[in-house]
């Protein structure tokens, strides 16, 4: 159903996972029963707490159930500090879904490379969701996901039962760790030259801090990947979410609908500018 | 059975380099293995040789006191451990220890050097493979440094 973008509907908290010290997720349902929800991998909603402000968070949850509506945030400031604070049964406003998707079904055919840094683990979830759901259609699918420590580590349960699938490779890298931690240690980008997928048949999908995907996609080109194949997900402020607004807005881009994911050809010039 | 001599031609780091330099350094190589566990070499020790990992894990740490041993980095299969030996005062600046079993091959540093003296197109050719590593070091720990997944205020 699509009613009026700027108006949020209602959705209650059905439950709460703590997923770090400062990360959490939260599965929501209508409060009104409003049939069901579907969504393209990588694009989010705008989550309004009542009496605080609206902010956009990707969708994390999988494509394929469209009764829950799922979001990982991590605390930065006073909307996602004000939303940890929410428990089962309180009701948010929901706006969406928003936005580009990963091109999920462009890359049947391919090797398939995820790259995520830090909470940009979240936005690519439903991605990894349909893909290994379709698991046949794809070449080697490979996920090098990249955190600051062993604690910060998101999905941790999920990650596990990923790794230990033979169709799927998993590397998990954090920047520095002490005491017992046994994988590897570096920054995300170290793991590209290494990873066995065939650059020159190969989608890649990568989300995270804005330096880490500028790197990484510089890592990925070495490599052989094309520019047309790498896509990332720009998540900078937006208001309206609906290129009403003009704040999100780059030269003819805008991030809120022409966005999050682009191919990084679109993006390679954003990419180097500081403010937005 | 694989001889040093195609292992180490094979190798993208030795890429490029012509038969006789191949020679020179197989000259200098060994196999070696350490267990879990087991350190490779000590910070302050004196470095007299680099490494060619061809399975299993490393972890370079540095110890803090009060936080113990802190892993700065971990090196895998196909990757080069260890370059002071290429530069005086040829002491390590860090541990460096096999999380997991690994294989090697271990390059004499003392012998290297010499060789390298004696042939400066050999010093030449390994110099730049080893400025290419430093440098790839250089960036990653910039980036490490920069804390992108940090909060940022
Ligand atoms: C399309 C899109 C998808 C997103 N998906 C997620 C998600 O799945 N999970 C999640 O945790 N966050 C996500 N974000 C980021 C999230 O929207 C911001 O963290 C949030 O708006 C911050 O609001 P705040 O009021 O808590 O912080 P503020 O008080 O507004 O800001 C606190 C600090 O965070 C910084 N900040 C605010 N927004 C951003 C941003 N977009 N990028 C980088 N730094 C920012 C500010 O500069 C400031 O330093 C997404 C953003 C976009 C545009
Ligand atoms: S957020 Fe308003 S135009 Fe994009």
């Amino acid at each position: 159903m699509m009613s009026d973008p700027m108006i949020p509907r209602q959705y209650r908290i059905s439950r709460v996972r703590r997923e770090t010290a400062d990360t959490f997720t939260l599965e929501l349902t209508p409060v009104q029963d409003e049939g069901t929800f579907s969504f393209a991998p990588g694009q989010f909603n705008m989550l309004y707490v009542f009496g605080v402000g609206e902010i956009p968070i990707s969708i994390s949850g999988d494509p394929a159930n469209p009764r829950t509506v799922v979001h990982t945030t991590r605390v930065v400031g006073t909307v996602t500090r004000a939303m940890g604070t929410l428990k089962r049964g309180d009701v948010l406003g929901v706006r969406g879904p928003f936005g580009s998707h990963w091109p999920v079904e462009e890359a049947e055919g391919n090797d398939v490379v995820i790259v995520a840094g830090g909470i940009g683990l979240a936005p690519l979830r439903p991605a990894l969701f349909y893909i290994l759901s379709r698991r046949e259609k794809y070449g080697r699918v490979v996920l090098l996901y990249g955190a600051r420590t062993p604690e910060d580590i998101l999905y941790r349960r999920e990650l596990g039962r990923w790794r230990a699938q033979f169709d799927l490779d998993v590397y998990v890298t954090v920047d520095r760790a002490t005491g017992g931690w046994r994988g590897n240690v570096g920054v995300v980008t170290t793991l590209i030259p290494r990873a066995p997928f065939d650059p020159l048949n190969t989608v890649a999908m990568v989300c995270g801090p804005e330096v880490m995907m500028r790197f990484t996609a510089l890592e990925l080109r070495k490599r052989g990947v094309g520019a047309d194949n790498i896509f990332l997900s720009m998540e900078r402020n937006m208001k309206c979410a609906v290129g009403f607004c003009g704040h999100c807005q780059f030269g003819p881009t805008f991030v809120c609908k022409d966005g999050p994911v682009f191919p990084y050809r679109r993006v390679k010039d954003l990419l180097a500018i500081w403010e937005l | 059975m694989e001889t040093l001599e195609r292992i180490l031609a094979e190798h993208p780091f030795f890429a490029g380099l012509d038969a006789r330099h191949i020679q020179l350094i197989v000259g200098c190589a060994t196999n070696v293995r350490f267990d879990a566990g087991q350190f490779i070499f000590r910070e302050g020790e004196e470095a007299n040789e680099f490494y060619v990992i061809r399975h299993g894990k490393v972890a370079l740490e540095i110890f803090v006191p009060g936080r113990g041993p802190v892993t700065i980095q971990t090196l895998g299969e196909g990757e080069i451990l260890g370059w002071s030996w290429l530069i005086p005062p040829y002491h390590w600046h860090f541990n460096a220890r096999a999380i997991e079993l690994t294989r090697a091959i271990a390059l004499d540093g003392k012998c290297l050097r010499a060789k390298c003296e004696d042939d400066h197109d050999l010093g030449y050719e390994l110099l730049k493979r080893f400025a290419h590593i430093v440098e790839q070091r250089l960036q990653a720990t910039r980036l490490q440094l920069l804390d992108v997944y940090g909060v940022h205020s």
